[in-house]
């Protein structure tokens, strides 16, 4: 068999992962309303397809067929740009997460992965953060003040939380000591004890409460609050771009567990199968996502919100401090010889 | 050195493509027919009264410049994290870590100072 | 400056909890650099988080609330007017429509007050079932409040939980009166039909099994943390403002005031059931909620024993046999002159004798009264609904001055009215 051109594997990686990156997205947005159903004594979305799996495309298409609405006073541009801005950066970052380790393509060895940076937890941070600017234009621009009150509570927020979230990163690049996603996984690969989970217990708690915060959800969805704001950012927005950003939440939503399985469950190890075939690390690293996504839901339908004083404490007063220190405990194991 | 990065640009031309088209399908697809009513912005049914951009409350930027204190201080632990273990090795860790924790005890002191200051309440 | 009217509380009535909030609002500077500017937004009436129709105008600094306003008459129908014109037996329907999410309550409460302005007795029997339908109806009601605040929190599967356990009574109602909501199902001196046996049953076989549902709520949001730090200390009324404000039923009980209409004035034979009014100690919507808890529990017990009496004095009337006011039975009617006349009469042109008359139940929002005002002919002269829906409203701006924006929706929902009953 031929070799393939090295563009045209990255084509196809790039298409394969972007298309699975969807598609788990759409699920989510399904995931959602079943799960949530369960919960609630009901049975959910259950016509379109077999379980109502069709119903993410079935969606698709009844946005794209619905009017479009531009509050008068918005800024038509940003306003139509907005959900573009809000759901490319969560879509961009799923390139450096590493799925499985070498498969091969065509003749081609490759990484199950977009790319392979050196510095790829840098460049998930800078990307997922852009995501904001999105948020902050689509409820600046739709002129409406409901809208305007959620975005400045998402920026708020959203910073407030980045911090944290970069501090309890840290500690895990400094066990690992790279900030390459790949080897970070690779370095627990050998033992379950090795696991991130295990050695930065406290980072990983961490972790996980501002990875609710970073991707708006529940109960940190402050921008959206429905009984609030009615909507927050997106009340005015309608039609396939009101869709763009919730497909760029659930987007989010599945970076934010990937990264999650990356730095702390070793990403596709398998305990006492060291050697694992591709499919099999593959297989093992949906799962482990698909745990934060199914955590993601879990506390959606089950905890009340937290009020925006009480977010913005909790992040300052108590994450921000408690992640310092558990950076500092960290290197300070390590040089006591534990870690 | 810069190849690895060429796939990212595949990833955004696909994403962009796909908001794009998704985007223009809809204004394609869907049809218009707009009306005073649905164009006012929402305030519950009301007439609008005056506009939302207002100058806001210090706060949200208090909250930035707090960010922004905070961001620089987390980068530039960054390259420290990435050496620490290669310090511990070449047996200067204890040293490289104290003076670590003393950049950022000064930063922490700064935050001590603002969260007296009341800096970080919400509710004044 | 904004047309809105700023209530005018004194910093030192507000409750020591919004401390260094409530110093005026100094944003009345035009350029005052830490406050910017006021945000004036309409919160209602077509808002998921009013209850209904409420529009509450509110100037936000950031998230502060500097002022606000609540302002009510959306949903206004005319309801006593309509009485005036309708007359005395065919308002009773309408009474339905006030709180509409405890009908039966306020159709006893409606009766009541005619039977007091005509001097009826209802037989032992009827005022057993009426007491049954009451302490349902409160349930249903406090489920209501309970899976409207939580979802206004955002604990949205307490929603449904609460709300299964409605949709069971209101099958339960629905076997009994043949309507799931708006039951008309009390008549003056009495209630329609006596309970059928099925719906004894039924009943009691769920008021068996609903303490573990409020066990289940509880384990939701009472030990919650995010639950009690969105409700305690948000939305304080001291006792002495609830009784200024004449705030009435869990509202003022709340605020630790032992009123309760049922006890200090009982009515439909309340003296002779055994049950407790719960208190709160704080006054806030965490006291409330706990307060509604314990009220759900208590009604539980009340219904307990009115099934328990309804099985002692089975085959009793539960109709009161005065042919002035009360209809005669369909069979009377179709072999007996008298009866004819009298159900003629009844429909056509039913007189209370002159006078007036006041009476108040303890509904689920607090105290609702009927005053009734008769000129001795078949057309009411006055019928004033005395709403605790309205007092509560009239507390938002009390508590909400100087609170964050999100603190609005636990107020109002632990205020908990029905906009039905508030504008009429």
């Amino acid at each position: 068999m031929p070799e393939l051109p090295l563009w045209l594997v990255w084509v196809i990686k790039a298409a394969v992962i972007y298309g699975a990156l969807l598609s788990v997205a759409g699920l989510m947005s399904l995931a959602e309303r079943k799960v949530s159903a369960w919960m609630q004594y009901r049975i959910g979305p259950n016509r379109v397809g077999p379980f109502g799996l069709l119903q993410p495309l079935a969606d698709g298409v009844k946005f794209m067929f619905k009017e479009e609405l531009v509050p008068a006073g918005a800024n038509p541009f940003l306003f139509r740009i907005a959900p573009a801005l809000a759901a490319l950066p969560a879509m961009l970052a799923v390139a450096v997460i590493p799925f499985a380790g070498e498969i091969e393509l065509f003749g081609q060895r490759t990484t199950l992965s977009v790319t392979d940076l050196p510095i790829s937890s840098l460049y998930v941070l800078a990307v997922g953060g852009l995501g904001i600017y999105g948020i902050i234009l689509g409820g600046w621009s739709s002129n409406s003040k409901y809208s305007l009150l959620g975005s400045l509570r998402a920026s708020a927020q959203m910073v407030s939380y980045e911090l944290s979230l970069i501090l309890s990163i840290l500690a895990v690049v400094a066990l690992s000591g790279s900030l390459d996603l790949r080897v970070i996984a690779d370095a627990q690969q050998a033992d379950a004890a090795l696991w991130n989970i295990a050695r930065a217990p406290l980072a990983f708690l961490l972790f996980v409460v501002c990875m609710f915060a970073e991707t708006n959800r529940h109960p940190f969805d402050f921008a959206e609050s429905e009984p609030e704001l009615v909507g927050g950012f997106h009340t005015e927005y309608s039609a396939m771009r009101f869709a763009l950003f919730f497909l760029g939440e659930y987007c989010a939503m599945t970076v934010m567990s990937c990264l999650a399985t990356v730095l702390f469950l070793a990403g596709g190890a398998i305990p006492f199968w060291p050697d694992a075939p591709w499919w099999a690390e593959l297989a093992s690293f949906l799962v482990k996502m698909s745990a934060f996504l199914f955590l993601y839901l879990w506390v959606r339908w089950t905890l009340p919100r937290f009020r925006f004083d009480q977010l913005m404490r909790l992040g300052w007063k108590v994450l921000l401090p408690l992640a310092l220190f558990n950076l500092f405990a960290t290197a300070a194991l390590m040089a006591a010889g534990v870690l | 050195m810069l190849t690895p990065y060429v796939p990212i640009l595949i990833l955004l031309a696909l994403a962009t493509g796909f908001s794009l088209v998704s985007l223009g399908l809809s204004d394609l697809l869907g049809r218009l027919r707009p009306s005073i009513g649905k164009s006012t912005a929402y305030e519950c049914g009301m007439q609008v009264e005056g506009s939302a951009r207002l100058r806001l409350s210090i706060h949200f930027y208090l909250v930035a410049v707090l960010f922004i204190l905070f961001d620089v201080e987390s980068l530039l632990l960054v390259p420290w994290a990435v050496a620490a273990r290669s310090f511990q090795e070449a047996g200067v860790g204890p040293l490289v870590l104290a003076e670590v924790a003393g950049f950022v005890g000064v930063l922490g002191l700064g935050l001590a100072w603002v969260w007296k200051k009341g800096g970080l309440d919400w509710d004044r | 400056m904004s047309s809105v009217q700023t209530f005018d509380y004194a910093p030192g009535a507000l409750p020591a909890a919004q401390g260094s909030t409530s110093e005026g609002p100094t944003s009345e500077l035009p350029d005052d650099p830490l406050h910017g500017e006021l945000l004036r937004l309409s919160m209602g009436p077509q808002h998921p988080a009013t209850h209904g129709v409420l529009r509450v105008v509110v100037e936000l600094d950031g998230e502060t609330i500097q002022s606000c306003e609540p302002m009510v008459g959306f949903l206004h129908r005319g309801k006593e007017k309509s009485c005036e014109s309708l007359g005395w037996a065919k308002f009773f329907p309408h009474t339905d429509r006030l709180d509409y999410v405890q009908p039966l309550m306020n159709n006893v409460g409606y009766a009541l007050a005619l039977e007091t302005l005509a001097g009826i007795a209802v037989p032992e029997r009827g005022q057993v079932v009426r007491v049954l339908l009451m302490e349902v109806s409160r349930i249903a009601a406090h489920l209501i409040y309970l899976g409207t605040t939580a979802i206004d929190l955002g604990a949205v599967s307490m929603f449904f939980a609460t709300f299964k356990e409605r949709e069971n009574i209101y099958s339960i109602l629905d076997a009994y009166t043949g309507h799931r909501m708006n039951n008309t199902y009390v008549r003056i001196g009495g209630v329609y039909c006596d309970v059928d046996e099925n719906v004894e049953r039924a009943l009691s076989e769920w008021l068996g099994r609903f303490p573990a549902c409020i066990d289940e709520y509880e384990k939701f949001l009472t030990g919650n943390r995010i639950w009690y730090d969105r409700n305690r200390g948000v939305g304080v009324i001291t006792r002495e403002q609830a009784l200024a404000w004449s705030l009435s039923g869990p509202n003022l009980r709340g605020s630790g005031m032992d009123w309760d209409l049922r006890k200090r004035s009982p009515y439909s034979g309340y003296e002779s059931y055994e049950f407790e009014i719960p208190v709160g100690t704080v006054g806030d919507a965490y006291d409330r909620y706990l307060v509604r808890i314990e009220e759900m529990r208590q009604s539980v017990k009340i219904a307990q024993q009115a099934l328990a009496r309804l099985a002692a004095t089975r085959g009793a009337e539960v109709l009161a046999e005065d042919r002035r006011y009360v209809l005669p039975p369909k069979a009377k009617v179709h072999s007996s002159m008298e009866e004819l006349i009298f159900q003629f009469k009844v429909v056509t042109d039913l007189c209370l004798p002159r006078g007036e008359a006041y009476h108040a139940i303890e509904s689920s929002k607090g105290e609702l009264g009927f005053y009734v005002a008769s000129d001795g002919t078949s057309k009411p002269l006055r019928c004033h609904i005395r709403a605790p829906g309205l007092q509560n409203v009239q507390a938002i701006p009390l508590v909400a001055q100087g609170r964050l924006f999100s603190d609005m929706v636990a107020i109002i929902g632990s205020l908990d009215f029905v906009m039905g009953e508030v504008d009429r």
